[in-house]
């Protein structure tokens, strides 16, 4: 990948606090990567791990108890921290878009479809009334929903799952965005019509050069959709890297944890190795590595001292000590 | 019906009676109608036989609406059949008296999806797990219930010192733990899990399913373990059964299904699940199914899969097909099931 022209997206130690009763939450840690047009990042990480916030972040729709306390996002080489609710407004929509987990609470269940992906043109174009009605047609053809100048009437209760979130691909696509933001987006949906979305992604991603970020709890899904994938623990990015370079050989303790956690789906079939104990309270999070008390690897200096993602190979980075034996002495292959 | 080819699938496992066994089971629910009219009825299941042995797993494996969180309901009696048999051990659950009933529904325990909705939140853990008790006397003397729960919770994994906690004190794997205490409680033969540890990250899921596993081997429990999760289902299960629109389409050995699947729904189903493999290229082709699941209150004719099935033809339209083994090595319900996909 050329490096020599402005990424799409480039976030630099992002940092977001929620504040609770106990204290300040660091839910976002110092979180760093870049998405290019064209590719698919996967954040994947359990629950907890500051994924879905970092993408609100990305949004600038952190929600009310939080706020972003440090780093910098550019989109397009310009800088959005500290834009105006308004001009988020703008920037939302029309270079960076998002779909949700659940199309039917980001839809107004008292509107037609079509008046709700015609308003995009309406009122981002200023489109007249019957043109924007052809737009809206037009794509809802292209994100495959059958019998599209019919259904344009139809309100969002008489779609099924997987076809409201076509309608929600269809309105996030409306005014050509440069960046896509998929928050789990197929987590509620029967795995046949997961497949059918997965692919309408890849679809519009590859004829529209998309760059597209796809938050997940599912090593399978990304596995499946992403090009590159970053894996959050704890506020904070394990490691970065391609799917093949993480899947294969992982360069955090974490990673390996999660990848022979997953049960296949074809071979093997022995006892899964599930990684001990529970995710750190983040409102008191450990001394040190945030994973060392879960590491099977863990030693002194992991207690001490809290590892910066380094690169450890290129266009790879790890936030453990000891990435490079982590690499070297594993073959996820064999499960 | 299907019996012929359930003996056949039922043989390879041995020849004691089976623990659990439903014979033609339907669960219908009325939907409700205007001004007093009854309304239509949806046949959530249709038409399932399935036998589970002792200290088996069966896996039964659908997406939304496919009936098999009905079946579980049906087994523990949250709802009637319409007709059918549910039997345990021979004997059919609808035409026991109470007393009777009572008795074997200790033996049968389910565990929910979301533990946090299936645990009051005003009782101890020590308490959630004595009122089994109390509902099923007899089966842990009252002087050794503080021992009994200590110990039953160092079982599952949790600390017997937390037995005077309360449920909102404990995260999702460990709540999921304590459902799984109170099941045990009353050392059942069969826990139905519908959906177990489909809430639970991945980390602490693959805790779980290596502590239902160890109950398995220590306790010699049986499962029914009902998801939607083909990873999981191959992980834990013996044999496994796939539904489709309320009825069982494939059933067979863990192995044989998953390596020889001969329905081109279970194909669809298997080729459409994520995998850790996913991104190397090529190696498995990619079936996607068109559409979506039809309504259960208007079934296609015939077979039931036809309207979104590649290789439908005017048979499948009308007539359905029956569960057998067609030279697939295990029972299929098509007319038309390919015996060597891959």
């Amino acid at each position: 990948m050329t490096r020599d022209v402005t990424p799409l997206l480039e976030v630099d130690d992002l940092a977001v606090e929620f504040d609770t009763p106990k204290g300040p939450l660091r839910a976002v840690r110092g979180v760093s990567f870049q998405v290019d047009e064209g590719e698919t990042l996967a954040i994947v990480g359990e629950s907890g791990s500051g994924k879905s916030v970092t993408a609100q972040a990305l949004l600038g729709l952190v929600p009310p108890r939080a706020r972003v306390t440090g780093g910098r996002v550019a989109i397009e080489g310009r800088d959005v921290t500290g834009l105006s609710d308004r001009e988020w407004q703008k920037l939302r929509g029309e270079r960076i878009a998002m779909i949700f987990q659940d199309p039917l609470s980001a839809l107004n269940p008292s509107l037609t479809v079509g008046y709700q992906i015609a308003e995009m043109f309406r009122r981002h174009r200023g489109l007249g009334r019957a043109e924007s009605r052809r737009r809206a047609t037009e794509l809802m053809v292209q994100v495959g929903i059958p019998d599209a100048a019919r259904r344009l009437d139809d309100h969002p209760h008489r779609f099924s799952g997987g076809m409201r979130q076509r309608v929600m691909i269809a309105i996030a696509l409306a005014l050509d965005p440069r960046l896509l933001i998929a928050d789990e987006p197929t987590t509620a949906l029967d795995v046949t019509v997961q497949a059918q979305i997965l692919r309408l992604l890849r679809q519009r991603q590859r004829a529209d050069r998309l760059g597209m970020i796809l938050i997940s709890h599912d090593l399978g899904v990304v596995a499946r959709a992403a090009d590159r994938v970053a894996v959050m623990y704890a506020g904070r990015i394990a490691e970065v890297g391609t799917v093949a370079q993480v899947y294969e050989h992982p360069a955090h303790p974490y990673t390996l944890g999660l990848m022979r956690a997953v049960p296949a789906l074809r071979d093997g079939g022995g006892p899964l190795v599930a990684i001990d104990g529970q995710p750190p309270d983040p409102t008191a999070p450990p001394a040190g590595c945030s994973f060392h008390p879960r590491c099977p690897f863990a030693r002194d200096k992991c207690r001490e001292v809290e590892p910066e993602p380094r690169e450890v190979a290129p266009g790879r980075s790890s936030a453990c000590h000891f990435a490079e034996e982590v690499i070297a002495g594993v073959h996820t292959g064999a499960r | 019906m299907s019996t012929p080819a359930l003996a056949e699938s039922r043989t390879r496992d041995g020849d004691g009676p089976p623990l659990l066994e439903l014979v033609d089971l339907v669960t219908a629910y009325r939907l409700r109608g205007g001004l007093g009219r009854s309304g239509a009825e949806v046949r959530a299941v249709a038409g399932v036989s399935l036998d589970v042995r002792a200290g088996e797993t069966v896996g039964l494996v659908g997406e939304s609406g496919c009936g098999k969180s009905t079946i579980a309901r049906t087994i523990v009696g949250l709802v009637r059949p319409s007709s059918g048999q549910v039997l345990f051990e021979g004997r059919d659950l609808a035409a026991l008296p109470a007393r009777e009933l009572r008795g074997l529904r200790q033996d049968i325990q389910l565990v929910f999806q979301d533990p946090y909705a299936s645990l009051n939140p005003r009782m101890t853990i020590a308490a959630l797990i004595k009122e089994a008790w109390r509902i099923h006397p007899g089966i842990v003397p009252r002087d050794r219930w503080d021992q009994e729960v200590r110990s039953l919770l160092d079982r599952v994994g949790l600390r017997p010192e937390h037995a005077d906690r309360y449920p909102h004190q404990f995260s999702g794997g460990q709540r999921q733990r304590i459902s799984i205490a109170r099941a045990l409680a009353v050392r059942p033969r069969l826990i139905i899990c519908d959906e177990a540890v489909s809430a639970l990250d991945v980390s602490v899921r693959a805790q779980i399913l290596n502590l239902l596993d160890e109950l398995r081997r220590d306790l010699g429990v049986a499962y029914l373990f009902i998801s939607h999760d083909l990873g999981v289902v191959h992980h834990i299960c013996d044999r496994v059964a796939v539904m489709y629109l309320g009825k069982i389409v494939e059933i067979g050995s863990k192995e044989s299904v998953y390596l020889r699947p001969s329905h081109p729904y279970t194909q669809a189903l298997l080729s459409a699940a994520p995998s850790l493999d996913d991104w190397r290229d090529g190696g498995r082709r990619e079936i996607v199914l068109s559409g979506d699941v039809p309504s259960p209150l208007n079934p296609p004719s015939g077979c039931r899969f036809r309207t979104r099935c590649r290789l439908a033809q005017d048979r499948c339209r009308d007539e359905e097909p029956t569960l057998l083994d067609r030279g697939t090595g295990h029972p299929v319900a098509c007319h038309f099931p390919e015996t060597d996909p891959s």
